[in-house]
């Protein structure tokens, strides 16, 4: 298991720490003070409309680029000080396809293992478990060209934990998809949370892909304006479900007018 | 799950472990070469139209003197083929180094750059990866160009081999280089226009350059100051077996420069990813 490879002083910090980060794109603020921390095989759900600093989160977590204030650590390793540490625990589903759609699926996870410094032996071994996994094993000659969305997502999610990052960051991984794929890569990534130890950071838009025991950040204009369990989220308003309250608390749903900022 | 919980990440990449990823990314990179003949014909059809056009055009207009490192008047084509190696390398460093940026491998360079390995160690790979891909088509180019009367020693192949490496990352680094800083550049008609045409033409690739300095005195100095022209130089020379050690240490020299210049663009904190919201957007 995932779990059982980490360091025992890894095992007592938290899989993600975000504290205090800002960014900003010349003058505008994509991230204010934005903090949160998930631990290790839990499933936290990143909700926030389109524009809400999601991406920029994510990009900061993978260090495409760095937080201009605060600290990032996965596993207690600072991404900017030991950005190849964090790296490697990491495995991440970009929102955009980043597939090669003309090599198969084995190549692509192929050229991942090797990204990661793995061996060959290794990779193939790997490449099978996952596949296996996604239940795309049968598929693992085909060009990615040839499948379908759902199925490009599964050998994307595949192919993050070929290295077996104990993070995996999902960012919109069933934009495009339909009810039937959706539903099911979903439970596939709550099967790796539960089995594996996996900790998860999966941000949407779509509140029903919210299971009832994930931890929540509610992420808008960039800045968290709550976070905690589905229940403690709506008891903090005066909604009786979490659409209710994602819409109270942003201020966008009519039911108070001003968003409420929460610790 | 006995085979998980054996292998832990290893503690420390060593050198084996660059090794692989380095290989992985040239495997890569090959590969995809291997799918897109549209664009190895496309990098092939372009020196070879001006070998077979515009070199038979202008033999008779153009004398060429007796200049290093030739030997004898030399015909018109076996003068500007090394400038047409030099613009095989030329297309592919801004293609290869543009398109990671701008088109359809925006999702790859992502891919690359979640990698844990030092930021520049990925960006040379890259580099060298597309250096490869320029080799085979240079060869298939002299291939061709041999039944057309363009016969260098056969030392001149196997000298070509470092100067078109060097000359190659120099041409890719400035392309990465350039991806980052001019941010016009977005479509690959006006890499063209800016940078490809001028930079090939104000070089010593179609004419020499005593016979630019007799046009005009203006432009010659501007070829002199142009890091093609050595490269250019660095093919001519060791195509015919021999070094050109000023030609060899500017490009070397400006290779590192535009090397340097790429990595900062890279760098998280600074350049062109920072700045832009990085490929793909901020959201």
């Amino acid at each position: 298991m995932a779990a059982s490879a980490m360091s025992a002083a890894e095992a007592a910090r938290p899989a993600l720490q975000v504290e205090g980060v800002t960014h900003a794109f010349g003058k505008r603020v994509a991230l204010d003070n934005a903090s949160l921390e998930i631990d290790t095989s839990r499933f936290c759900v990143l909700l926030g409309l389109n524009g809400a600093g999601k991406t920029t989160l994510f990009s900061l977590i993978t260090r495409l680029y760095n937080n201009v204030s605060g600290t990032v650590s996965v596993l207690g390793h600072d991404v900017r000080r030991a950005p190849g540490e964090a790296l490697r625990r990491l495995g991440v589903v970009f929102q955009q396809r980043t597939l090669d759609l003309d090599l198969t699926a084995r190549q692509n996870l192929m050229y991942h293992g090797r990204l990661h410094g793995m061996s060959r032996r290794e990779i193939t071994e790997r490449t099978a478990q996952e596949l296996e996994r996604v239940g795309l094993a049968d598929r693992a000659g085909d060009k990615i060209r040839s499948l379908s969305g759902g199925q490009m997502r599964r050998v994307e999610i595949a192919r993050s934990l070929l290295h077996r990052p104990q993070l995996l960051l999902l960012d919109e991984p069933t934009v495009g998809l339909d009810v039937e794929a959706r539903r099911d890569i979903l439970n596939r990534v709550r099967d790796l949370c539960r089995n594996d130890g996996v900790a998860v950071l999966w941000a949407t838009h779509l509140l029903d892909e919210v299971p009832d025991d994930a931890l929540v950040v509610v992420l808008h204009r960039g800045r968290v304006l709550a976070s905690g369990g589905v229940n403690e989220i709506v008891g903090l308003t005066a909604a009786r479900n979490l659409e209710g309250a994602f819409a109270e608390l942003t201020g966008l749903g009519g039911f108070e007018t001003s968003p409420r900022a929460l610790s | 799950m006995n085979s998980d919980t054996a292998a832990a990440p290893p503690k420390r990449f060593g050198a084996i472990h660059y090794m692989r990823c380095m290989s992985g990314i040239v495997w890569r990179e090959g590969l995809r070469f291997l799918h897109q003949r549209e664009r190895f014909v496309a990098a092939l059809v372009r020196p070879l139209v001006w070998l077979f056009i515009f070199a038979a055009g202008f033999r008779s207009v153009l004398g060429v003197s007796i200049i290093p490192p030739y030997e004898t008047y030399v015909l018109y084509e076996v003068y500007i083929t090394p400038g047409l190696i030099a613009m095989i390398q030329l297309f592919n460093g801004m293609q290869s180094s543009l398109s990671m940026v701008y088109d359809r491998e925006l999702g790859n360079m992502r891919t690359l750059l979640v990698s844990p390995f030092p930021r520049w160690f990925l960006l040379v790979s890259k580099l060298l990866a597309g250096v490869a891909v320029s080799l085979l088509q240079v060869y298939v180019f002299l291939a061709i160009a041999w039944a057309w009367e363009v016969e260098p020693p056969l030392i001149g192949y196997a000298a070509l081999l470092p100067a078109l490496v060097l000359s190659g990352l120099m041409l890719g680094a400035l392309g990465m280089a350039l991806s980052s800083m001019i941010k016009q550049l977005e479509n690959f008609a006006g890499v063209m226009n800016f940078v490809i045409f001028p930079v090939f033409f104000a070089s010593s690739a179609l004419y020499p350059l005593w016979r630019i300095a007799e046009a005009s005195p203006l432009l010659h100095r501007i070829c002199t100051l142009n890091p093609f022209t050595y490269a250019v130089e660095l093919i001519r020379f060791a195509l015919h077996g021999q070094v050109n050690w000023t030609a060899a240490a500017v490009v070397a020299g400006c290779m590192l420069v535009f090397l340097a210049g790429a990595i900062f663009a890279y760098n998280p904190s600074k350049g062109l990813i920072a700045k832009r919201g990085g490929p793909g957007g901020a959201g």
